[in-house]
């Protein structure tokens, strides 16, 4: 071959394969390894799952993008522990599908903020958050309030969950609908909130 | 980490690296048939592209990043189970429980290993630590008039307590959170109060009468209520509202001065916690309330709680 450059030059098919297989050596050591380590299967001592009511608010959660502007990963930095208390671990995330770590703080980050604040507090902070800081830039969801869940599909969710590998039992399956019925997405959703990063103790 | 995917990984990490400089060596060769210097044998525009070699500047940065490469791998954990010559890492990683955390940073520690998060620690309390407990050894009352501790007091308290209470400490009657700068307090405003409010937190209960009064009775109620703190209402509706009220006293107390061992405020005078208004004092009796005060004891640990007990102190009691 007088100039083999040449052939990757002019053979945009092939530049991309060349390409593809280059960036995936870095999946295989960064991430591969990481699927099969004890500590990543492994939950934290005293880690429970989400209750029926507390995965309809997580749904809520990813419904109105909150990941977008808050984070729930704690990084081992002092100015963040400070803050926010002891950094995320590997076990708190063993449960998660998908994790809502996020990569943006327009907001503070979340990974603890159960039992940070009163269920009162965050009622009245998710329906105009200027009510309790007045200088927040977060949006209002008073429709939260409003809307009441029917958990249709409550029971459905927890069973994939449980294909998944979190270990609901028959009854939690059996008792989510009834556990959701009725509830305000709002109520869920704080649900959720005050469940974040308690099981670390 | 196992020893198959030490070894995978190794082998990936190192393969490449070798790999890159190999491409770096082909890639400096003259591969094309052209003599250097010369046309490639296309131009457009008026411009020609000439077989020039790589850079030196440029190979030569090439190289220092293949032999940093092979410093850091062997300085740093980057190859598996390999933790790096020096013993560096960020945080102790692999802990299901805070009793486990303590414990992998004392481990660390007599390793002597470098854990960056507990080094960052360790400065901190150094720095930090000895004013903290100079501080705990001064009585609240006394600590308060200190500006330096009332200054951190401040800090404190504006990444805490601001959320609920305001950055002034007024407190916000959207969600009942007290007002800290006046001289009306549910639970007592000694130091010795304040700070077992800090510590444990608080929890207070005003359950929902609806069921018990009816929507007519609330209004009884509300009424005698707001007379209470004497404001002009109807007598007739308070009247009745008073034969109501026998259920309010357990708690509020039978001529409404509320309880502080209990935390039921005071319906005398006109201090609101949510609000003073016929329809708040309605929207209370009807749904109740749950006023609840985090415990702050993790959060920031009794020497802190000091400062920040003296800071609150120290602003009704100018």
């Amino acid at each position: 071959m007088k100039n083999a450059h040449e052939v990757i030059e002019k053979n945009v098919g092939l530049l991309t394969i060349l390409m593809l297989v280059a960036i995936s050596f870095g999946a295989l050591v960064q991430i591969m390894p990481l699927m099969f380590q004890q500590q990543v299967m492994e939950p934290v001592k005293g880690l429970t799952p989400y209750t029926a009511l507390e995965l309809e608010g997580r749904d809520i959660y990813i419904r109105e993008g909150c990941v977008g502007c808050h984070s729930q990963m704690i990084r081992p930095f002092r100015a963040e522990t400070e803050r926010y208390g002891h950094y995320s671990v590997a076990g708190e995330s063993v449960w998660e599908h998908p994790f809502l770590w996020g990569s943006k703080r327009t907001g503070p980050d979340l990974a603890r903020v159960g039992g940070r604040y009163s269920d009162e507090w965050h009622r009245v902070h998710l329906l105009n958050p200027r009510n309790v800081v007045p200088e927040s830039n977060m949006p209002g969801f008073p429709w939260l309030a409003e809307n009441t869940l029917t958990g249709e599909l409550t029971a459905k969710k927890m069973e994939v969950f449980r294909g998944f590998g979190v270990p609901y039992s028959d009854e939690d399956i059996a008792g989510a609908k009834a556990a959701v019925e009725g509830k305000t997405e709002m109520q869920a959703l704080i649900a959720y909130l005050q469940s974040l990063g308690t099981h670390l103790k | 980490m196992s020893m198959f995917w030490t070894i995978w990984i190794s082998v990936i990490t190192i393969g490449l690296i070798i790999g890159c400089y190999a491409l770096l060596r082909w890639t400096l060769k003259n591969n094309t048939g052209v003599p250097e210097g010369e046309s490639m044998g296309h131009e457009f525009d008026g411009i020609e592209e000439i077989n020039n070699p790589l850079p030196r500047w440029w190979t030569i940065l090439f190289y220092i990043t293949i032999v940093w490469g092979f410093i850091y791998l062997a300085l740093y954990p980057g190859l598996g189970a390999f933790e790096g010559f020096l013993g560096w890492k960020s945080s102790n990683q692999n802990i299901q429980s805070m009793e486990e955390s303590r414990q992998a940073r004392v481990d660390a520690r007599e390793r002597g290993d470098i854990v960056q998060y507990d080094r960052e620690l360790e400065m901190a309390e150094e720095r930090f630590d000895p004013i903290f407990e100079a501080y705990a050894k001064v009585p609240v009352e006394e600590l308060a008039n200190d500006p330096e501790a009332n200054k951190v007091g401040q800090r404190l308290f504006m990444q805490n307590c601001s959320q609920c209470h305001g950055s002034d400490a007024r407190g916000n009657q959207n969600g009942g959170f007290p007002n800290l700068t006046d001289d009306d307090w549910l639970y007592g405003g000694s130091p010795a109060k304040i700070k077992e409010t800090l510590l444990g937190g608080r929890s207070g209960v005003m359950p929902a009468q609806l069921s018990a009064l009816g929507e007519e009775g609330i209004d009884e109620v509300a009424t005698y209520v707001l007379s209470l703190s004497g404001r002009d209402v109807d007598q007739e509706l308070a009247k009745k509202g008073k034969e109501h009220f026998a259920v309010c006293a357990a708690c509020h107390g039978p001529d409404g001065k509320g309880n502080q061992q209990l935390g039921a405020p005071n319906l005398t005078d006109t201090t609101w916690l949510y609000g003073g208004s016929k329809r708040t004092v309605v929207e209370t009796l009807t749904y109740g309330r749950n006023g609840v005060m985090p415990s702050f004891k993790d959060t920031l640990g009794e020497d802190k709680i000091h400062v920040v007990a003296a800071y609150v102190y120290s602003l009704s009691n100018e």
